[in-house]
């Protein structure tokens, strides 16, 4: 989902907004196709790995050298055709959007190239051996992976949401001050945050220190965000009532706050040392994941859609709604189960008897969390539900929606 | 672009910045207070952090923070801590031998308590956490055992299994009567049915039940005993008492009775140490069913 759906609302909504704030086409005439083309393939190599077994064995890394090495020559395109678009406006600033999409694509890049770096056992095999070892890898895998939930799933979404929510609500930006000061914060903080993942493991204490008191520092940088998406809708509040995408995507900014203050507790040692290895872990990530990414993605694609094929609106503003609904009971349903299960599961592991044995085995707590999986697996299929509620409505906007007139030719993205 | 500068929002009362994109057109608002004072504390409190606890790295090694903080030596302390509560009674219960441990109530609880924690870890995935078994892993609950239910006999078998290829282990198996030829087809079926017999299960329609006991005594009472009442010598299950390891159905006896069975119990010697597997002896013994 992260990368198939999530790096494929970022492809678009990027070459959509990067060419509307900059008044220019995309850069290059095969160069975007082969990026999005070229991406889905690397989903495609990638995903059909999982299926035979062929991964890495590394957390949001899985796929193997050759996957690794084609996604290189694909982002590497990506960004030149992102950057030079960007060099070529006509507008004298650069869109903070734009800043959020490139800050992206620039740190992506080093993170996997950071992290990937391996020695395949031949040339015609899948096999490779990584090239660190040991406590490094770890220390690399997750400087990785949490920046990969912040580049990708948060600087990357934070720039559909610059564009976005202004564009819909028909508000300036709150402040453009707030921009620039939190954007660098996020992106200087983001990058140490890393060994919170390694608390209480064989990272050095100093490693695990860093990670931590970083962590805490990004609380407000990342707030920053949630201010301005929030605030930008000063004025237009009565939208909220009218309008379920606008909704959808203040209710994904709300997420964001909270898994973004939630993030830096769990990352606090002694957080850290009963919500580690737990539930309550996946329940922070789907807040984020869910919550923040897939609500500001829909919300951009019920933007999009409609702009993109010439329409005057959605299929059905009542879908949206309860698109909007459902979804959102998924993942309160979703993410409160994992809350209570991964507490619970932290609880039972630590708990000792007087006799100086643990408590429980680990197959008693697994037998505890069942309920919450089952909540957790319904809260997930009203999910979906509503994604497929999107899928429908979107695809009818496009076949039977009412056409809008007198769209200049020249503005028309490129998709 | 046009020069905005001294554009002023209707609604906020506030100026823009002068840019414009798409539409999209900024406001000058200043940065909220509490955002930058709630920064410039978790700042504070970081570098507070730092003097506290180990932190930067330096050429050779890194600064120790003045609390001389170290996660080592905080699990030495938790470990301390632990053999402090357990470990001479641990000690105490390894020289024990099971009748002493019988003997003694505080032993017996620590006994209990550690075979609990083990045989979460080591047997449930088998016999279940409850210990109620599954098909093909008998239940530890009841008083019906293959291998005999003492506390030595509980032991021997944990500590060198069931078929498990140990020197010691139990051996002995279920023939498998129909693979290899020694009944045909409705012979079997008819000894399916003598079998569920034994226990009161209903058999179908036309069956001989002479000719099932004719099968049985020529067949299975070598092992099984007479009237089926089981050898825990051999590991041959009780057939009267209604507790069935693989299932009472005509279709799984004829299964069992055709191919054999033949579970296997490792043997746990070697994997866990004397102490433990006394611990487990006595935490299985105690479940309900010991004799």
């Amino acid at each position: 989902m992260i990368f198939a759906f999530g790096g494929n609302v970022l492809l678009a909504t990027s070459f959509y907004v990067v060419q509307k704030s900059c008044h220019v086409r995309l850069a290059g005439y095969l160069a975007p196709w082969f990026v999005v083309v070229g991406y889905n393939f690397f989903i495609l190599i990638a995903g059909t790995g999982y299926l035979l077994g062929v991964t890495q064995g590394k957390e949001y890394a899985e796929p193997e050298w050759y996957s690794d090495l084609w996604l290189t020559i694909v982002w590497v395109v990506y960004l030149l055709v992102f950057l030079v678009t960007i060099i070529k406006r006509k507008e004298p600033h650069i869109f903070v959007a734009n800043w959020f999409y490139l800050a992206m694509i620039v740190t992506i890049a080093v993170l996997h190239l950071g992290n990937n770096p391996s020695l395949p056992v031949s040339f015609f095999g899948s096999k490779s051996y990584i090239a660190w070892g040991g406590i490094q890898d770890a220390m690399f895998q997750w400087w990785y992976g949490h920046n990969a939930v912040g580049f990708f799933l948060t600087a990357g979404f934070l720039a559909i949401m610059y564009y976005f929510i202004p564009k819909r609500a028909e508000r300036p930006v709150y402040s453009y001050r707030l921009s620039i000061v939190h954007f660098w914060a996020l992106i200087f903080l983001y990058i140490w945050a890393g060994p919170h993942h390694l608390h209480y493991t064989a990272l050095p204490d100093w490693t695990q220190t860093l990670g931590m008191t970083f962590s805490i520092m990004l609380w407000m940088p990342s707030w920053g965000g949630m201010i301005n998406g929030l605030m930008t809708l000063s004025g237009a509040w009565d939208k909220l009532r009218t309008d379920p995408v606008l909704r959808m995507m203040v209710v994904s900014v709300a997420f964001y706050g909270m898994s973004t203050f939630e993030g830096p507790m769990m990352s606090i040692k002694v957080v850290n040392s009963l919500s580690h290895y737990t539930d309550w872990t996946i329940g922070h990530v789907h807040s984020g994941a869910l919550g923040w990414v897939g609500f500001v993605s829909f919300g951009a694609l019920y933007c999009l859609v409609p702009w993109a094929w010439n329409r005057k609106g959605l299929y059905s503003l009542k879908l949206v709604n309860w698109h909007f609904w459902i979804a959102t009971l998924g993942i309160v349903l979703y993410i409160s189960a994992m809350w209570v299960s991964g507490i619970l599961q932290g609880l039972m592991w630590r708990a000792y008897t007087s006799l100086g044995f643990l408590e429980y085995s680990f197959i008693e707590t697994v037998e505890a969390m069942h309920p919450f999986y089952i909540i957790r697996a319904a809260g997930g299929a009203l999910f979906l539900i509503g994604a497929l509620i999107m899928a429908y409505n979107l695809w009818m906007t496009v076949r039977v929606g009412e056409q809008e007139v007198q769209m200049p030719v020249a503005l028309q993205p490129a998709e | 672009m046009t020069d905005h500068h001294n554009e002023i929002d209707s609604v906020s009362g506030r100026t823009t910045t002068g840019h414009e994109w798409d539409g999209i057109k900024e406001l000058n608002t200043p940065l909220p207070r509490w955002w930058v004072i709630t920064f410039y504390l978790t700042i504070i409190w970081a570098i507070g952090y730092w003097i506290v606890y180990p932190a930067w790295p330096l050429i050779a090694s890194n600064t120790r923070g003045v609390l001389g903080y170290s996660s080592r030596a905080d699990v030495a302390v938790e470990l301390a801590n632990l053999d402090k509560i357990r470990g001479d009674k641990m000690v105490a219960l390894g020289a024990a031998s099971l009748a002493d441990i019988e003997k003694d109530p505080a032993l017996l609880a620590l006994a209990r308590a550690k075979g609990k924690t083990v045989f979460g870890d080591n047997c449930a995935p088998c016999h279940g956490s409850g210990a109620a078994g599954a098909k093909g892993f008998p239940n530890l609950n009841d008083d019906d055992w293959l291998w005999g239910g003492t506390l030595d006999q509980i032991m021997q078998t944990i500590q060198y299994g069931a078929r498990s290829g140990h020197a010691k282990t139990h051996e002995g198996q279920m023939l498998a009567f129909g693979k290899d030829g020694v009944l045909k087809p409705d012979e079997i079926v008819t000894v399916a049915n003598y079998v569920r017999s034994l226990s009161g299960l209903p058999t179908r329609k036309g069956y001989d039940a002479a000719k099932g006991e004719k099968i049985f005594a020529d067949n299975c009472v070598a092992c099984h005993g007479d009237g089926g009442k089981g050898n825990q010598e051999l590991g041959a299950p009780n057939l009267t008492d209604k507790i069935w390891l693989y299932g009472s159905d005509e279709a799984v006896l004829i299964e069992t009775i055709s191919n054999g069975r033949a579970g296997v119990m490792p043997a746990w010697e070697g994997r866990l140490d004397p102490a433990t597997i006394k611990a487990m002896a006595v935490y299985v013994h105690s479940l309900g069913g010991g004799k």
